[in-house]
């Protein structure tokens, strides 16, 4: 367990290294965020400005979805995504055996293998946002979350990293079969964005699958119902255990798939 | 190095080449077709918006747009992107960052051409899967919301093609600035932020305050989306749409003459690193 801190230690400071090599990208990368940030908003404010309550939700209430959402993408770009899309490459070029060959857990290895904390001006965006919308949410007399409240989201985000983690393992893993899945990680980020938007808003079929297939509900919108004090207990429960349950799954799967793997011969 | 057409013989043999880089596109695009699928299926940000926007019509309509409205609205969005879409200025960055750009440029060909064919070449394949669906949705949730003006119809084909031709005449231009730095693809970035706002892939463009409009249709922006869709379903006048064709091609044209000018400069600098 030490030792695997310690890697941990080692790896972050390679990114950070990385990181500051690159610190035109800290600029680049800070006025992106704010520009998409933003240009999520558009639609938001266009929608609220012909209605006073979407699907349940109020201006601010939508706000805190919206902010949850920016903070996940926050970790999500920061964290998850530039290590698993090195790994695709890895698995393209056959470099991958270098990483195999060493002694400790090639899950925890390539997992770990690049940060960009310049990608978290996401995380302070989303946090801006969530402290914006609490305000507007005090001053028309609301629901402020308590301390209970704040813990479950709390527990709710560290469950919807577990999630975005696994998926992003999952995909990894199906990489190791099709190869060419780089354009996979475009496709989960096309369908993140729907995250953004309170999930009362879809109904049917849509609904179960960004509930149960692809969890976006409980990564988003379960955290804001949460702040607001609306979500009652069990969901709560059931969703940070379908997320560790989740997790263990793609670890099985990425067992199997690393099991099956035959070097490209790099 | 880039050679363009310099006589009639170099323009005549880049149109006997054109069917070959066709047939060689296409046969790409089905080599990599479950990289197709999931690019297709990555456009399904129409189909979410159609989700919200009909959830929100329901309690009434917004402006022009009810439940049925925005029904069509967004799935002719969907049907104009599929076709439209280009992937140009990934290629292009990834080419330049690893040299095999050198590859194209030894083509006795001007490589905005072989981009071109090989963008066209999948397009059939990209339609075979989407547009079915798509089509026939329309026809069946919003058959009554298209037009019915013969004149509009006819505007309907050569604005989609002008969308394109703008895409990927923007798209070139972007990807031309790879040969001058690394964050071309930052640039792209902030074109399709501005897009997907301001071509009405998010919401119909007279959704937007009232103060916005002009600036919105200065932009070239709805020209690649909102102005084809707006058209097909009878949302503008005729005169509008002659305006909007107007301006659409001479942004087409513009960008156009934008990419080859940064091209021919940027080629200089260009020395195959790696390849």
């Amino acid at each position: 367990m030490r030792r695997y801190l310690r890697l941990l230690g080692v790896q972050l400071r390679a990114s950070a290294l990385l990181a500051m090599q690159y610190r035109l990208d800290f600029l680049l990368d800070a006025v992106m965020g704010v520009f998409w940030t933003a240009s999520a908003l558009v639609p938001l404010l266009v929608l609220f400005s012909q209605r006073k309550n979407v699907a349940g939700w109020t201006w601010p209430e939508a706000l805190l979805v919206v902010s949850w959402f920016t903070l996940l993408k926050g970790v999500l770009d920061g964290a998850i995504q530039p290590s698993l899309a090195n790994v695709v490459e890895h698995i393209r070029k056959g470099t991958l055996d270098f990483i195999l060959l060493k002694p400790v857990d090639a899950q925890f290895m390539v997992s770990t293998s690049r940060f960009e904390p310049w990608k978290a001006t996401d995380v302070v965006g989303g946090l801006g946002l969530l402290a914006f919308a609490l305000q507007r949410i005090k001053s028309s007399g609301g629901h402020l979350p308590g301390p209970g409240d704040a813990g479950t989201a709390a527990l709710l985000l560290v469950g919807a990293v577990v999630i975005l983690y696994s998926i992003w393992i999952l995909v990894v893993a199906l990489a190791f079969y099709v190869v060419k899945v780089d354009n996979l990680s475009y496709l989960f980020s096309s369908i993140y964005d729907a995250a953004r938007w309170p999930s009362s808003v879809f109904r049917g079929v849509v609904a179960f699958v960004f509930t149960f297939l692809i969890p976006l509900t409980v990564m988003t919108t379960y955290p804001a119902l949460a702040l607001l004090g609306r979500l009652e207990p069990w969901k709560g429960a059931a969703a940070v255990l379908g997320a560790f349950a989740f997790a263990f799954v793609a670890r099985r799967v990425w067992l199997t798939a690393i099991g099956k793997y035959t070097s490209a011969g790099g | 190095m880039a050679t363009e057409p310099r006589d009639g013989g170099d323009l005549r043999r880049t149109a006997r080449a054109l069917p070959t880089l066709f047939r060689i596109g296409f046969s790409s695009a089905l080599a990599y077709r479950s990289e197709f699928i999931v690019w297709i299926l990555a456009t399904n940000m129409p189909l979410v918006m159609l989700l919200l926007w009909t959830a929100v019509a329901k309690d009434g309509p917004i402006g022009r747009f009810g439940e049925k409205e925005f029904t069509a609205y967004f799935l002719a969005t969907l049907i104009v992107r599929q076709l439209t879409g280009s992937w140009v200025v990934w290629e292009m960055s990834m080419e330049v960052r690893q040299g095999t750009l050198a590859m194209r440029l030894l083509r006795p060909i001007h490589p905005f051409l072989s981009y071109a064919a090989d963008n066209l070449a999948a397009l059939p394949l990209r339609g075979l899967v989407a547009l079915p669906i798509a089509v026939g949705a329309l026809f069946c949730a919003g058959g009554e919301q298209l037009t019915k003006d013969p004149v509009l119809w006819a505007i309907v084909p050569v604005s989609i093609l002008g969308a394109w031709l703008l895409t990927f005449a923007a798209m070139l231009a972007i990807g031309s600035l790879a040969l001058f730095f690394e964050s071309s693809l930052a640039v792209y970035d902030m074109w399709l932020g501005l897009f997907f706002i301001f071509s009405g892939y998010l919401m119909p463009l007279e959704l937007l305050p009232k103060e916005l409009h002009a600036v919105v249709n200065a932009s070239p922006f709805p020209y690649v989306l909102s102005f084809p869709v707006q058209t097909m379903l009878g949302l503008s006048s005729r005169s509008e749409a002659f305006a909007s064709l107007g301006i659409e091609w001479l942004y087409a044209a513009g960008f156009l003459a934008l990419a080859l000018v940064l091209w021919r400069q940027g080629l200089r600098r260009f020395a195959a690193y790696g390849g």
